[in-house]
Formats: structure tokens, C-alpha cells, sequence
């Protein structure tokens, strides 16, 4: 079957009803087939499609849509935002038309997707961009399976509803046992242009702040915590002209928060029966949105991240960052109904849907949970987020070699590289990946890493360093000395800053729930790299909240240069933090190993959250040659200048 | 938003400069100066299409804009700013005065240059004109100032200004928001001015020649459009009160004020 019948033709049709949420996603997907699809009533007068096969013809088109009660453009794709559920299958090579009936120039970027460098749709790095009235034709093979997403990479046309659902099935058949699977894709609507919310955002950056200190709240912090304690803390903040209330620039002021397109009183449904296995495709398409996501009553157990199977870990909730994805298995015992619930993390809104035997079965929606003020620790001020983990401010992550499990939280003192030698208890000797060297129909990668390796599988056999005995995780001296100075661009240094992979992030700890860490994510297969790291690339990631600019080491992309690799080289990223926000950094076109303690079954990610004042490290595999974008997955913080093209050169 | 509109000549002449810089800059591998030429000539002036990365930006803000009583008397104020540009290049607009009794007073338009200071992160510096244009006799100034945000978020602008004839003379506007609940701001505001030398054709005289202060409560019906009440201290100083007395005017006096705080 070379294309399939789509549903994207049907008239837009706009309701006038206030919190109506149009162009929902109905998107009950294949295992019960997709004509199981519920009647979604006048309120949703399209359910946009899912489309197969090998050749896709898409259309961007402005429409309008009424999320708030107030009728408003939207950018869509065949008529629908979010734009139709793309279904590839693994081995296959595609083909996507992609036509633009826009009055500006629009791309559309695989997000996740390993493809040559001039199909990954940034305008300016992989090709020109697609002009009004013009079509561009995307070809690639797949090589990869998973959940994946694919969104604008023009202007601010993700944030007015360019986004949509990329699932690969692999070629053979899923491990993902399941009965029944949705995509839950989540994002933020906004009826004002994005334009002006990022011009509001340069001239008053804490504009849709309605989180700020206030005196009353001085007054009961006093009566609580006492006079002295709390004008010292306000102290702190003051001196530096910051505030622990900056959680999200962008917030519940404008933002109505969407499911599958569905805003929260519109209640987007999936239907689902007691004893199923539930397989719910989570995708955060917003713009500038961490997501903390549960069902109450139900444990979730998530089986894949950002496209690769990890190993089943079972939560109540879990934080998902812009561009991230988590696959989650649930399997209710009842026939009861159960309300998707992902309040934002600055709790100033959710978006919500529910799982129920019918359509007109609603479940309680819970209250949000207290609005988290940032710390000195976020700051880099103080390490109590250290003493939280069990008290081990000042202990380096040398001092804890032989120890250096999942997710151990150590502290680093700027200035005081680690020791490469005692560090890490190498449990990875590369030696030890060479038990599957003979499976059969093993996939290969190249000796020299100058092809694209495969995405870790069942087959797939790592390449292998020439020496046996080799420690992975030994750390290098950056190959950039970076000295991070106060200035316009820069308004925090961190001076300590720790590994948080242990952590929830801000707001989940201590709230009496299994949350979902980065040291959970533990990958199913064995990557396919198991060569040691050549050198150290250093990023700080830095900001100017004030002044709304926002860069890596200082400096935004029209002050930087790009960052070179070699094709073939593996490459360690060092990511810092001095910022007192969660960045999710993306690169496009490889693979971002996150360097989480599981050694060679580090998670492949392709978008990595760091949090405030945390030291991360990801490797890379630089086997794509090409230009590739490299930037925060939040919009406005992209636009503001954290961005950097990495290029690849052979 | 027509003011959104990056400008690509605007990154081209910041690249070239970058490049320039490079020397004592980043720079993540051993790579030739010509190499990185090679890869900065090509893509990514384009990137404008995906980015908004360097905007030219429009904002204007009204401070004061205000109706103001002392029962029998009552006049007009207004005070302003508005800036066009870039992160780190802006042109700068400041007026305020006073109308009443059929007179413009205390008319003052600037026009500055505006450059974040190095090292510092909430600080710009300013340099450009003033021109005191109302109903009295005309002034000219060069102006270099400052204008940012002092540790406690005060916002603080101190400004110096020479004239011919050896005249200097030198203002202080500092203001501080007191957040009542999210949307009720009380907020504290003076403004100091100083002259070198008398000018009695503007009725000032040297040292401290005025204070103007005042508290406003304002209600944020948006961080845009904020109504508020308040009351305003204006006095004269020094000899510039003895001109004000041989006039006949008061010297000093609160008043009443009512007005309407505005940005876009």
C-alpha cells in the first residue's frame, strides 16, 4: 500500500463554544484499528489523520481554530493542528511532499530522525526552506524505530501549531507487547502572536510572571520561617536582581495548555477496556512547556524514551521536557475512567484528557500541586539539593569511584577538574560488549564510525575499541578552556554545580509520588559505540533573564561560532548549567548518549534536559557529516540566541 | 510586528566581527581562521528564516502620564521613554514635562545612543542630546548616562549633561516596584535634577534646583495598561526657589495625581 486515505480534506469547521478545542487528534492508532476511532461529537469536527505507507503529501496551511472562545489563526498541516500521525515502518525509505500554502517560507524538521543533513529541514543549515507556493520533497531511508515528533523549524511556526506525531514501527516485531496505543501529544496555545510574546518577553522578561513575590507573601514567609530568615533570603535574591518565582517565562497568562489538540474542558478521550495493555505515546510539542504528567490510579510503566527502548521502570509520574518523549505502558483493572493529568511546571495550568470504556465517562481532575520556588542551590549558590540526596555536598565524583551507580549525585567545585585516572569504576570494559558478536542478522556498525550506525537493537553489535581494556567514562580535558564572566549576556556563574540525574527536577521531590529521574532510563539494548570518548566539549549554558538573551558560554549564535567534529570522532559533550532554568538541549542528526551511569546502556536521547546549576555529559558519535543545529527546545530561548551549529566534517 | 523583523545586514556585521574576535574568543578546535570563514560565509545568514535571533524591537513606556491637583491649581505630566534596536544596539527617547496655565515647563527631550556596559548585567551606557524645549527659553545638552538596574531591582538613571559656557548639570531618576498582590504595584519614584550655574532665563538656580517624587498605586489590568492614583512632591531648591518666589509661584507642594501607566 503505497498511501493511504486520509481524512484531512474535510472542512474546518469553528465552533463558537468557549474552551472548545477544534481539530482534536483522535488517535486511537492501529492495534485495534484505527476506525475504532471515537465519534468526537460537533466539537470536533475533524480528527486529523493517521497516514501511511511511503509517501506522505503534506500541506501547510494558516486555518482557524478557537482553543479560549476567541477565533485565531493556527498553522496546520492537511487542515489539522496538530498535523496528521505519520506512521513509517523501519527499512523503509520515504518520501514526503511538502507543500506550502503559507505567505511566509515554512520547513518541517524530523525531530529525532537520523537523515542526511540536507533533509532535516532547518532553513539557513539543511536547505533554503520551503517559499510560499512551492513544494519540497523530503526522501530518506528509516533507520530507525520509535516515537518520534516533527514540528516548523521557521519562525515561530511550531508555537501556532505545526507540530505533529512521527511513529516508526520497527521492521520486525515491536518487544512493546500492547493491545492498544494513543499518541498524547501535548502543547501550548497561545492567541497572541508569539512574535509579540517574545518582544513583551525582551522588554519585560518577567511579563507573564503572575508567580512574583509580593509583600504579603514576605509577611506570612515571615510569620512562618521568622523576620530574619526570610529578609535574608530576599536579600540574596534582591542582590542579584533575581527571583526564585522564575520558573517559566511563558506561562497559564496566555498559554491554554492542549492534548491532542484538545484544550482541558474539551477533554480529549481515548477509549480503553479493563485488563488492556495500553501503550501511550507521550510527546511534548509545546513551544516553551515542561510538562509533569500522571493518571492518578493508574501506575505508568515507561518503556521507551525519546524514540529507544529502555529498560520497564514504573512510575506515577514523570516531567517531560520540550521535544522529549516517553512511551509508557498502563493496564487499568477496571473499567473505570481515568483523567490524563499534565499540569505545567510552573502550575499555572494543564492540560488534561481521559482513558475511558465510553466517551462520556469523565474521571476527577486533581488540583495542581503548589507552585515551586526556585533555591540558592538552583543558582549554584548552595548544594542543597546535595543534602536532599543524602548529604554529600563536597564530594566529588572521584572521591566516590567503585560507588559511581545509577544516578549518584556528586558536587563539583568549580575549577577542580576531575582526575581522569581514579574516576569511575569502569565496570564498561569494552571487552565485555562482545557476547552477541555473533548473533545472526546482526547489524554492523563500521569500524571506522563513518557511516551512520544503527540505532541499539536487538542485533546490533557495538564497534569496539582497538585496545580491549579501555574506561569509558574517564574524564578528558575540555579541548575549550571556558571561563564564564558576568556580563550583558551572562547573569550567573554558577559556583557549584552538581549532577542532578537522581533528581525529579524542581517541584516533584518529597511530593509523595514515584517520579520518573534520568537515572531510571537505563537502555534496553547495548549502544552501538563502545569507543571511548577522544575529547571534551564544554558548554555552559547561560543566560541574561533580565535582558532576555540567551547563549552557550556567553555568547548568543550571532556573537559564536560552530562547533566542529570530525566524522567518526566520539566526542563528550559537558553541558553546566548556570542558569536557574531547565534547558532541553537538542542536536539534531546524532545521538546524544546520556551519560547516566549505566555505561554502555546509557539512554540514547536526542533532546536532554539539564537543570538549573547541574553538570551533565552526553557522548556523541559524530557519523553524519553535515551541518546540524544544535539549541534549547525552549522557542523563545532558541530565538534569543541559545543555538550553535555543530558541524560534521569529513 | 513589523518591528520583529531581523535584520540580515545587522548578523552579517556581527559575524564579521565575531570572526575578528576570534583570536581571543571561543574557539573549539584547532581550526584555521579560513575554515571557519568558509563555513560562516555560506548558511547562515539564511538562519533568519528560522530564527528571530537578533530582532530590531520597539518598546515605549509611559511612566507618568497623569493629571495632577492640589485642589486649586492643576496641570498636566507626562514622562516617557521609548527604544528601537537591538540586544546590544538601541536609540533611546526620553521626554517629560509639565503643562498648565496654558505653558509647556520643565520641557525635556533626549535622544541617547544605548550600549550594555561590559561586565556589568543590568547596566546601559547612554550618550546623546538633550534639548529643554517648552514655553521658556531653549537649552541644548550632550548627555552621557546610565540607566539599569541597581542590586534590590531599583531602577536607578543617572544622567550628566554639559552645555556651552561651561554649564554642567546633572539628574537622578530612581524608582522601585512594591508588589501589593500580583496586579496592585505600589511604587515609589524621585527625580533629583542639579545645575552648575544659575540660568535665569529657565528660572533655575545652581545646586539642587528640584525635587520631584512621588508613590503611585497602580492596578495592572495588563502588564500593558495600568491605571493608578498617587501623590506627587514637586520642590525647588536654592536659588531656583528664589526665582520661583519673585515669580510668585509656590516652592513646593504635594499634590494629588491620577493618570494611566503605559507600555507597547
Amino acid at each position: 500500500m503505497r498511501r493511504q486515505e486520509t481524512k484531512f480534506e474535510q472542512p474546518i469547521a469553528i465552533t463558537r463554544r468557549r474552551f472548545v478545542g477544534s481539530m482534536a487528534v483522535g488517535a486511537a492508532l492501529a492495534a485495534c484499528g484505527w476506525q475504532d476511532r471515537p465519534a468526537l461529537g460537533e466539537t470536533a469536527p475533524t480528527n486529523s489523520a493517521v497516514m501511511t505507507g511511503t509517501h506522505f503529501d503534506l500541506t501547510i496551511d494558516s486555518v482557524l481554530v478557537n482553543y479560549t472562545g476567541r477565533a485565531s489563526r493556527a498553522t496546520a498541516v492537511n487542515g489539522s493542528t496538530p498535523g496528521p500521525i505519520l506512521r513509517w515502518r523501519e527499512g523503509d525509505t520515504v518520501t514526503i511532499s511538502l507543500t506550502n500554502r503559507l505567505k511566509q517560507a515554512t520547513s518541517i524538521h524530523w525531530h529525532g530522525v537520523r537523515v542526511p543533513t540536507d533533509m532535516d529541514g532547518v532553513p539557513g543549515l539543511s536547505f533554503a526552506g520551503v517559499p510560499p507556493g512551492e513544494t519540497f520533497e523530503y526522501r530518506f531511508p528509516v533507520r530507525q524505530s520509535g516515537t518520534y515528533w516533527y514540528h516548523s523549524h521557521s519562525g515561530f511556526q511550531e508555537q501556532t501549531g505545526l507540530v505533529g506525531a512521527v511513529i516508526i514501527d520497527p521492521r520486525e516485531h515491536d518487544p512493546i507487547g500492547f493491545d492498544r496505543e494513543y499518541v498524547v501529544l501535548l502543547s501550548d496555545w497561545t492567541d497572541t502572536n508569539p512574535a509579540t510574546i517574545f518582544s513583551n518577553l525582551k522588554a519585560q522578561s518577567d511579563y507573564y510572571n503572575y508567580h512574583r513575590l509580593t509583600l504579603p507573601n514576605f509577611i506570612s514567609a515571615a510569620a512562618k520561617d521568622g523576620f530574619e530568615s526570610t529578609i535574608s533570603q530576599r536579600l540574596a535574591w534582591a542582590r542579584m536582581n533575581m527571583s526564585p518565582t522564575d520558573v517559566s517565562d511563558v506561562t497559564g497568562a496566555t498559554y491554554t495548555y492542549l492534548l491532542n489538540g484538545r484544550a482541558p474542558n474539551a477533554n480529549w478521550t481515548g477509549l480503553i477496556h479493563a485488563g488492556e495493555r495500553i501503550r501511550l505515546r507521550f510527546i511534548n510539542g509545546s513551544s516553551m512547556t515542561f510538562f509533569d504528567v500522571r493518571i492518578p490510579g493508574l501506575k505508568m510503566t515507561v518503556v521507551q524514551a525519546d524514540g529507544n527502548d529502555i529498560e520497564p521502570v514504573t512510575v506515577d509520574e514523570f516531567r517531560i521536557g520540550i521535544a522529549e518523549t516517553y512511551d509508557v505502558i498502563v493496564q487499568p483493572a477496571d473499567d473505570a475512567a481515568y483523567t490524563i493529568f499534565a499540569q505545567s511546571e510552573d502550575r499555572s495550568g494543564f492540560a488534561r484528557g481521559t482513558l475511558a470504556p465510553r466517551m462520556d465517562m469523565t474521571a476527577a481532575v486533581p488540583p495542581m500541586d503548589p507552585f515551586p520556588m526556585r533555591t540558592m542551590a538552583d543558582m549554584g549558590m548552595g548544594n542543597m539539593k546535595g543534602m536532599k540526596m543524602g548529604d554529600m555536598k563536597g564530594v566529588g565524583r572521584s572521591g566516590m569511584a567503585g560507588m559511581d551507580l545509577p544516578g549518584t549525585t556528586g558536587t563539583y567545585k568549580k575549577g577542580m577538574p576531575k582526575s581522569s585516572k581514579t574516576d569511575a569504576a569502569s565496570q564498561n570494559m569494552a571487552g565485555m560488549s562482545m557476547d552477541n558478536s555473533d548473533m545472526p542478522g546482526m547489524k554492523m556498525g563500521s569500524e571506522s564510525g563513518t557511516a551512520p550506525l544503527p540505532q541499539p537493537g536487538l542485533g546490533t553489535a557495538p564497534i569496539m575499541p582497538i585496545s580491549g581494556m579501555v574506561d569509558t567514562e574517564a574524564r578528558l580535558t575540555p579541548s575549550n578552556a571556558v571561563h564564564l564572566r558576568i556580563g550583558p549576556q551572562v547573569d550567573n556563574v554558577a559556583m557549584e554545580v552538581s549532577e542532578r540525574l537522581n533528581d525529579p527536577g524542581d517541584g516533584l521531590t518529597a511530593n509523595g509520588r514515584r517520579v520518573l529521574t534520568y537515572a531510571d532510563l537505563r537502555a534496553r539494548y547495548r549502544g552501538a559505540d563502545g569507543r571511548p570518548p577522544t575529547r571534551e566539549i564544554e558548554l555552559h549554558l547561560s543566560g541574561n533573564m533580565e535582558r532576555y538573551i540567551w547563549g552557550f558560554n556567553g555568547k548568543k549564535f550571532s556573537n559564536s561560532e560552530p562547533i566542529e567534529l570530525k566524522l567518526g570522532e566520539r566526542v563528550r559533550f559537558v553541558l553546566i548549567n548556570d542558569t536557574m532554568m531547565e534547558h532541553p538541549i537538542h542536536l539534531h542528526g546524532l545521538w546524544s548518549e546520556l551519560e547516566n551511569g549505566h555505561g554502555e546502556f546509557d539512554p540514547y536521547k536526542h533532546t536532554v534536559i539539564v537543570k538549573p546549576a547541574e553538570r551533565l555529559s552526553y557522548l556523541v558519535t559524530a557519523d553524519t557529516a553535515g551541518q546540524w543545529a544544535y539549541h534549547c527546545h525552549f522557542s523563545f530561548h532558541m530565538n534569543a540566541g541559545m543555538f550553535r551549529t555543530v558541524v560534521v566534517k569529513p | 510586528m513589523s518591528a520583529l523583523r531581523p535584520d540580515g545586514g545587522r548578523v552579517n556585521v556581527v559575524f564579521a566581527a565575531s570572526i575578528r574576535g576570534m583570536a581571543v574568543g571561543l574557539v573549539f578546535s584547532a581550526s584555521s581562521i579560513q575554515q571557519v570563514n568558509a563555513q560562516m560565509s555560506m548558511p547562515s545568514p539564511g538562519m533568519k528564516d528560522s530564527m528571530m535571533e537578533n530582532p530590531v524591537l520597539t518598546h515605549t513606556r509611559l511612566d507618568q502620564f497623569e493629571g495632577r491637583t492640589s485642589g486649586a491649581e492643576s496641570e498636566f505630566r507626562w514622562d516617557g521613554e521609548g527604544w528601537i534596536g537591538t540586544d546590544m544596539n538601541k536609540l533611546w527617547v526620553k521626554s517629560e514635562g509639565f503643562s498648565g496655565n496654558g505653558s509647556i515647563s520643565d520641557g525635556d527631550h533626549e535622544a541617547m545612543y544605548d550600549r550594555p556596559i561590559p561586565h556589568m548585567r543590568y547596566f546601559d551606557a547612554q550618550v546623546g542630546v538633550r534639548t529643554d524645549l517648552d514655553s521658556d527659553p531653549h537649552r541644548a545638552w550632550v548627555a552621557l548616562g546610565i540607566e539599569g538596574i541597581a542590586p534590590g531591582y531599583f531602577e536607578i538613571a543617572p544622567t550628566l549633561y554639559i552645555r556651552d559656557g561651561g554649564n554642567v548639570a546633572g539628574r537622578v531618576v530612581a524608582s522601585y516596584d512594591l508588589l501589593l498582590t500580583q496586579r496592585w504595584i505600589a511604587q515609589p519614584e524621585a527625580e533629583l535634577n542639579f545645575y552648575s550655574k544659575d540660568d535665569p532665563g529657565r528660572q533655575i538656580g545652581s545646586g539642587l534646583s528640584g525635587l520631584d517624587a512621588g508613590v503611585r498605586l497602580r492596578y495592572e489590568v495588563n502588564r500593558k495598561f495600568a491605571p493608578y492614583i498617587g501623590f506627587a512632591y514637586n520642590g525647588k531648591y536654592g536659588n531656583t526657589a528664589s526665582y520661583s518666589r519673585q515669580a510668585g509661584e509656590t516652592t513646593n507642594g504635594a499634590q494629588f495625581v491620577f493618570g494611566i501607566r503605559l507600555w507597547y
